[in-house]
C-alpha cells in the first residue's frame, strides 16, 4: 500500500489537518522559496552548484538548507551542524569567499554563487596555512567545531594581512567551541598570518 | 613467556625534576621496566601533534552524525510537552500510515532517572511523564523530512498533573509530588553511585550524613573564629557541540551501533543486557566524537529507542537529537544550595567544617557535593547533611567533576573569608590546612607566575572598574578503571598496531597511545597505527572520571613490551645474541653493546607468523589503590590543582570580565603537555562560563526550558576568553608502567571559586550565587533589589 501513494499525495490527500500542523515549521522557510499554491507541497528542486571548484548537479526539497544539501546529497560531511539555528557557526562555509552559516541559507538561494567547504580548502595534499597551524598549535580537541573555525580564520587571513589578537577574536566570536580551543585557535591563526596565510 | 615472580624495582619519585628521589615498588610479573623521567625520553612527555589532526582540519574525520549506511532510516522522538502528566492514550496508527514511515513505536524507557520502589516489578497501567521532553514514542522513516512529518502524526493525549519545577517550592510539605513512592536509587553523587536507603519525605530525599567524622558541634565551639555562608549554584547543561547521536543497525546476526559515546564497551554491555543479546552479538563503534563532558557515558533512552526502531524496521536507524532536546533531556549539572560553617583556631588550624546542602538533579539523584569538603583539608570534625530534591525537570548526569565543581565553589570562598578574618594570606592559610605536597608546590609556582604578591586590599580601586585577584584549589581523585585492555601487534612487514575499544572524545588519547608504544618499540609515533573506538578490539576504559590516560597507557606500554620480547626471541638467532640482551631504539633492534643491529622492519621479517602480539590489562597501582569498587579505583594520592584569577568588575554595569587565569596543575607523569594544555584551557573556560554566564532557566508556570538553545543559554566564547597560562608539574610516584593520571576534571574545579574570590577582592562584597551576571553583581552591591536577580 505504501508503494502506491507518494509522500506528496499523502500529504495533499490525507492531510488537510496534518499539513495545518506542519505550517508553523515550514512557513518561515517557505517565504524565501518560489511561490507555491497554498496547501500544495512543492516538489523537489534541482540545481547545479559550484562547490569547491566543481560543478555538481543536486536535487533537494525546497526547505533544505545549504548545510543539509552539502552534508546530504553532496556528501560533504566536513561541514557540521551544531545548532541548525545560526548560533554556533559550526556550519561555516564560504559563499563567494565570505564565511556564512550554511544552516541559515536555503539551498535554493545559492544560485551561481561559489561555495567552498572545509574539504575544498587545501590545495591537493598541501594544507591551507591555517589548517597546518591548527595542527601545530593543537587548536583541536573533539574537532566538531574545527571545520567552521578553520573556514572563518582562513577567511580572515584572506582579507586582513596582519590581524591582531582582537581581530581574530572578533572573526570567531560567533563560533562556539565547547571544548575551549580558543586560545590555541587564536595563536594558530596569528601564526598562520605570520607564515603568509 | 615464562611466568615471572613479582619483583622489587626502583622508580623515580617526587615533583622536583632537579632532585627526584626513588621509590621501591613490588611489581607484578610481565610489567615493562621502570620508565625514566620525561626529560630522558624520546616521545613520552613531548608535545607530539595529534594523530588525527589532519582528519579534523580537513573535514575527513568521521563523527557519528556523518555515518551513512545503505538503506538507513531517520528517526525522531515524540516527547512530552507537559512537565507532569498521565499519558492517557498514544495512537501511532496515523504515523504508521505515512508512506515514508517504516517503524513507529511507543518508548517507555526510563534509564537515568531515579527508581521508585513502588514501581518495581509492576509497571503502572498508565504511563506518567515526569518532565517536558520525556520520550513517549519514536518514528523511523526513509528521510528526515518524512520522520519530522510523521512526528506530527503521533497522537498523544495527556492528562496534566500538578507539577513543580522550583527547588524551594518542591521542598515544601504538600508540594506536588514528582514520585508517588519511595526512591530506591539511581543517579550519581560526587561521581559515585548515589546512596541507597535514605529517608524521603515528599520530594526531599535525605539528609544523607554518611562521610561525617568527629564532632563538628564541639569543633565549632572550640574555634577562635567561625565563618558561615550560604551559596547557590545553578543548573549547567553540557552543550556538547555534537548532539547525542546514534546509528543503530539491527541484523539477524547481531547489532552494530555507531554512537557518539564516552564508553563503547559500557554501551555494548548495556545494550546486550537491555535487548537480551550475548555480548558477542553487539558491536559499538565511535570514530571522531564531538564532546561528552559526562553526558555520553551510557546508552540512555534515545539509543534504546533507536535500536528498537531498527529491530522493528529491519534497517539501520539514525537518530540525532536536536539542540533543544539536548538541553531538555541529555543531562545537566544539578543546582545546589550549600550552607557552610567553618571554624578555626587563631593559627588557622581547622576545628570544624559543617556542610548542610540540598539541590536538585531533576527526576534523579545526584545533587550531592560533599566529597570536596570531606576530602581536601585537614580537619578532624566534619559534619555533612545532603539532600536531593526532586522537581519535574530532565535528569542530571555526571558533568565534568560532578559535585566537586559545586562543592569547591562554596568551600573555597569560605576559606578565603576565613583567611581574611584571621588576617592571613589565603595561600599561607592553605599551607597550614592542606596536606597535599603537590598543591603546596602548585601554590608556590602558581603564585610566582601569577604575581600574587601584587594582591591588594578588597575594594581597593576607586574608579567604577575595579580589579581584583583571587585563588582557589581543586580536589579530584586520581581515578583508574581496571577493566582496561589493549593489544599491540607487530606485523611481519615491521608495521605496528594498537587495538582497543577505548575512545578519543577529543582529549587525544590515540596520540598518547602512539607515543607510549613508539617509546617502547624505539619507533616514531606516526609509525604506530592506532585502532580504537570499536568493541571488536579488547575492551578499553571509559572516558570519564579523568581516568582514560591512567587506565589505558600502562597496558599499552606493557603490551608493547611483551610483543617486543617476542620479536627479540624471533630475531635473536640472526643477531647471534641472547634475546634478553637486545634493545629497541631509533628504529633498530640492537645488541646492548650496539655491535650488531638490524632495522625494526628487518627484525620483523624473522617472525614465523604474519603477526605477533600481546594483550595487556590494567594492573592495580603498584603499592595498591586507595579505594576500589568494582572496576573503578582511585590511587592513594589524589590530584591537585590551584588556580589564580584576575578580574575587572564594573560596579556601574555589574559586568565582570575575567582577564587572566593561571592554572597550576598536575596529572602524575604528563604524557603530552600541549594536549594537556588544550584540556586545561577547556576546563578553565567551562569554569569561566559557569561562573559568569551559564544557567538553564525553567519557566515555573509551564515547566519549559526557556533557553534551550545556544543563543539564550550563554556560554563563554572567544571574546570572553581570558589569558590562560598553565604551570604543569611532573609528579612521579612509581604507581604504574606509565605513572600517568588525568587532567580534564581537575582543571575545571578551581576556576569558578578563584573568580568569585577575585570578584570579592575587587569589590569588597562577597557574591553568594552563580552565575555572577550583572544583575547578581548589582544586587550584591545593593544597587538592585535582590529578587530581580532571580529568573
Ligand atoms: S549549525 Fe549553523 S550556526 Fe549552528
Ligand atoms: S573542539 Fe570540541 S567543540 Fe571545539
Amino acid at each position: 500500500m505504501a508503494d502506491a501513494i507518494t509522500r506528496r499525495d499523502f500529504l495533499k490527500g490525507t492531510g488537510a489537518a496534518l499539513t495545518g500542523a506542519a505550517v508553523p515549521g515550514t512557513a518561515a522557510r517557505a517565504a524565501a522559496s518560489p511561490p507555491a499554491t497554498i496547501g500544495a507541497v512543492p516538489g523537489p528542486l534541482s540545481a547545479t552548484f559550484d562547490v569547491n571548484g566543481v560543478r555538481r548537479a543536486v536535487a533537494f526539497e525546497p526547505q533544505a538548507t545549504l548545510a543539509e544539501v552539502l552534508r546530504g546529497p553532496l556528501d560533504l560531511t566536513g561541514t557540521k551542524i551544531g545548532c541548525d539555528r545560526g548560533a554556533c557557526s559550526a556550519c561555516t562555509v564560504w559563499v563567494d569567499r565570505v564565511p556564512v552559516a550554511s544552516c541559515m541559507m536555503l539551498a535554493v538561494d545559492v544560485g551561481e554563487r561559489k561555495i567552498v567547504t572545509i574539504e575544498g580548502l587545501a590545495t591537493g595534499d598541501t594544507l591551507h596555512p591555517v589548517q597546518s597551524a591548527f595542527i601545530a598549535h593543537d587548536a583541536i580537541q573533539c574537532g566538531f567545531c574545527t571545520p567552521g573555525l578553520v573556514m572563518s580564520c582562513a577567511a580572515l587571513l584572506a582579507t586582513t594581512r596582519d590581524p591582531s589578537r582582537d581581530d581574530v577574536k572578533a572573526a570567531i566570536s560567533g563560533h562556539l567551541c565547547r571544548c575551549g580551543t580558543y586560545p590555541h585557535v587564536i595563536a594558530a591563526t596569528l601564526d598562520a598570518a605570520k607564515a603568509g596565510g | 613467556m615464562a611466568r615471572e615472580d613479582p619483583q622489587l624495582r626502583k622508580y623515580p619519585s617526587g615533583i622536583d625534576p632537579a632532585a627526584l628521589g626513588e621509590v621501591e615498588r613490588n611489581v607484578p610479573a610481565g610489567e615493562a621496566p621502570p620508565l625514566a623521567p620525561n626529560a630522558d625520553l624520546a616521545w613520552i612527555g613531548k608535545s607530539v601533534a595529534r594523530i588525527n589532526g589532519r582528519a579534523k582540519v580537513t573535514g575527513a574525520a568521521r563523527f557519528t552524525v556523518d555515518v551513512k549506511l545503505p538503506g538507513m532510516l531517520h528517526a525522531r522522538l515524540a516527547r512530552s510537552p507537559y512537565p507532569h502528566a498521565r499519558l492517557a492514550s498514544l495512537d501511532l496508527s496515523m504515523a504508521r500510515l505515512h508512506p515514508g514511515v517504516r517503524a513507529a513505536l511507543p518508548i517507555n524507557e526510563t534509564v537515568g532517572r531515579a527508581v521508585e520502589t513502588a514501581a518495581e516489578g509492576k509497571p503502572p497501567s498508565t504511563r506518567r511523564v515526569l518532565y517536558v521532553g520525556d520520550i513517549v514514542a519514536g518514528v523511523a522513516a526513509a528521510t528526515p523530512e518524512a520522520a519530522q512529518e510523521a512526528l506530527r502524526l503521533v497522537r498523544a493525549e495527556y492528562e496534566p498533573l500538578p507539577f513543580v519545577t522550583d527547588l524551594e517550592t518542591a521542598r515544601v510539605d504538600g508540594a506536588p509530588q514528582v514520585f508517588d513512592g519511595r526512591v530506591r536509587g539511581g543517579g550519581f553523587t560526587d561521581g559515585m553511585a548515589a546512596a541507597a536507603g535514605i529517608a524521603q519525605r515528599g520530594n526531599v530525599r535525605g539528609p544523607n550524613t554518611s562521610g561525617s567524622r568527629g564532632d563538628a558541634i564541639a569543633g565549632l565551639a572550640q574555634a577562635d573564629v567561625v565563618v558561615e555562608g550560604e551559596f547557590r549554584t545553578q543548573v549547567q547543561t553540557h552543550c556538547c557541540l555534537e548532539t547525542h547521536a546514534v546509528v543503530a543497525d539491527w541484523r539477524a546476526d547481531g547489532l552494530t551501533v555507531y554512537m557518539s559515546t564516552q564508553y563503547t564497551a559500557g554501551v555494548r554491555s548495556e545494550l546486550a543486557h537491555a535487548f537480551g543479546l550475548p555480548l558477542s552479538a553487539v558491536r559499538v563503534v565511535v570514530d571522531a566524537m564531538g564532546g561528552g563532558f559526562g553526558s555520553k557515558s551510557g546508552a540512555g533512552n534515545y539509543v534504546r529507542a533507536a535500536v528498537a526502531l531498527s529491530r522493528e524496521a529491519r534497517a539501520p536507524v539514525r537518530l540525532v537529537l536536536d539542540r533543544r532536546e539536548e538541553h531538555l533531556d541529555s543531562g545537566n549539572r544539578p543546582a545546589t544550595v550549600q550552607r557552610l560553617r567553618v571554624g578555626a583556631r587563631r593559627d588557622g588550624t581547622l576545628t570544624a567544617i559543617a556542610l548542610d546542602t540540598y539541590g536538585t538533579a531533576g527526576v534523579t539523584l545526584g545533587a550531592g557535593v560533599g566529597n570536596f569538603a570531606q576530602s581536601i583539608y585537614d580537619c578532624a570534625n566534619f559534619a555533612i547533611a545532603q539532600s536531593d530534591v526532586f522537581i519535574n525537570a530532565g535528569p542530571a548526569s555526571a558533568m565534568r567533576a560532578p559535585g566537586n565543581v559545586q562543592g569547591a565553589y562554596a568551600l573555597e570562598q569560605m576559606i578565603d573569608e576565613l583567611a581574611e578574618k584571621l588576617s592571613m594570606d589565603p595561600l599561607a592559610l592553605r599551607d597550614r590546612i592542606d596536606p597535599s605536597a603537590v598543591r603546596r608546590e602548585e601554590r608556590r609556582a602558581g603564585a610566582e607566575r601569577f604575581g600574587w604578591s601584587r594582591r591588594r586590599a578588597p575594594g581597593f580601586d576607586s574608579g567604577p572598574v575595579k580589579r581584583g585577584i583571587g585563588m582557589a584549589q581543586s580536589y579530584w581523585g586520581a581515578n583508574v578503571h581496571t577493566n582496561a585492555s589493549c593489544e599491540v601487534r607487530i606485523l611481519r612487514d615491521g608495521s605496528v598496531e594498537l587495538l582497543s575499544s577505548v575512545q578519543d572524545i577529543g582529549t587525544g588519547i590515540g596520540t598518547v597511545l602512539a607515543q607510549v608504544v613508539a617509546e617502547e618499540l624505539g619507533l616514531r609515533p606516526e609509525e604506530i597505527a592506532i585502532r580504537i573506538g570499536d568493541t571488536d578490539f579488547p575492551a578499553g576504559p571509559p572516558s570519564y572520571g579523568s581516568l582514560t590516560t591512567a587506565s589505558i597507557t600502562p597496558p599499552a606500554r606493557n603490551a608493547a613490551h611483551r610483543a617486543l620480547r617476542k620479536l627479540f626471541d624471533a630475531v635473536a638467532p640472526a643477531l647471534d645474541a641472547a634475546p634478553e640482551s637486545l634493545v629497541a631504539r631509533a628504529g633498530r633492534i640492537a645488541t646492548a653493546d650496539n655491535a650488531r643491529s638490524v632495522s625494526f622492519r628487518e627484525a620483523a621479517a624473522h617472525l614465523r607468523t604474519e603477526s605477533i602480539g600481546a594483550v595487556a590489562s590494567r594492573s592495580d597501582d603498584y603499592g595498591g589503590f586507595g579505594r576500589k569498587m568494582g572496576d573503578m579505583a582511585s590511587a592513594k594520592s589524589a590530584l591537585g590543582g590551584v588556580q589564580f584569577a584576575q578580574v575587572a568588575v564594573d560596579v556601574e554595569t555589574g559586568i565582570v570580565r575575567v582577564e587572566r587565569i593561571v592554572a597550576a596543575q598536575d596529572c602524575g607523569r604528563p604524557m603530552n603537555p600541549r594536549q594537556i594544555e588544550s584540556q586545561v584551557h577547556g576546563g578553565v573556560l567551562m569554569g569561566v562560563s559557569y561562573a559568569l554566564y551559564e544557567e538553564r532557566i525553567l519557566d515555573r508556570h509551564t515547566g519549559h526550558v526557556l533557553n534551550a538553545d545556544l543563543e539564550h543559554y550563554k556560554i563563554a566564547r572567544s571574546r570572553e576568553t581570558p589569558e590562560i597560562e598553565m604551570v604543569l608539574l611532573e609528579n612521579y610516584q612509581g604507581t604504574s608502567a606509565t605513572d600517568a593520571y588525568g587532567i580534564a576534571e581537575p582543571s575545571n574545579i578551581a576556576t569558578a571559586p578563584a573568580i568569585a574570590n577575585a570578584v570579592y577582592n575587587a569589590i569588597g562584597v562577597r557574591v553568594h550565587r552563580l552565575p555572577m551576571t550583572p544583575s547578581t553583581i548589582l544586587a550584591a552591591l545593593g544597587r538592585m533589589p535582590a529578587g530581580s536577580a532571580l529568573p
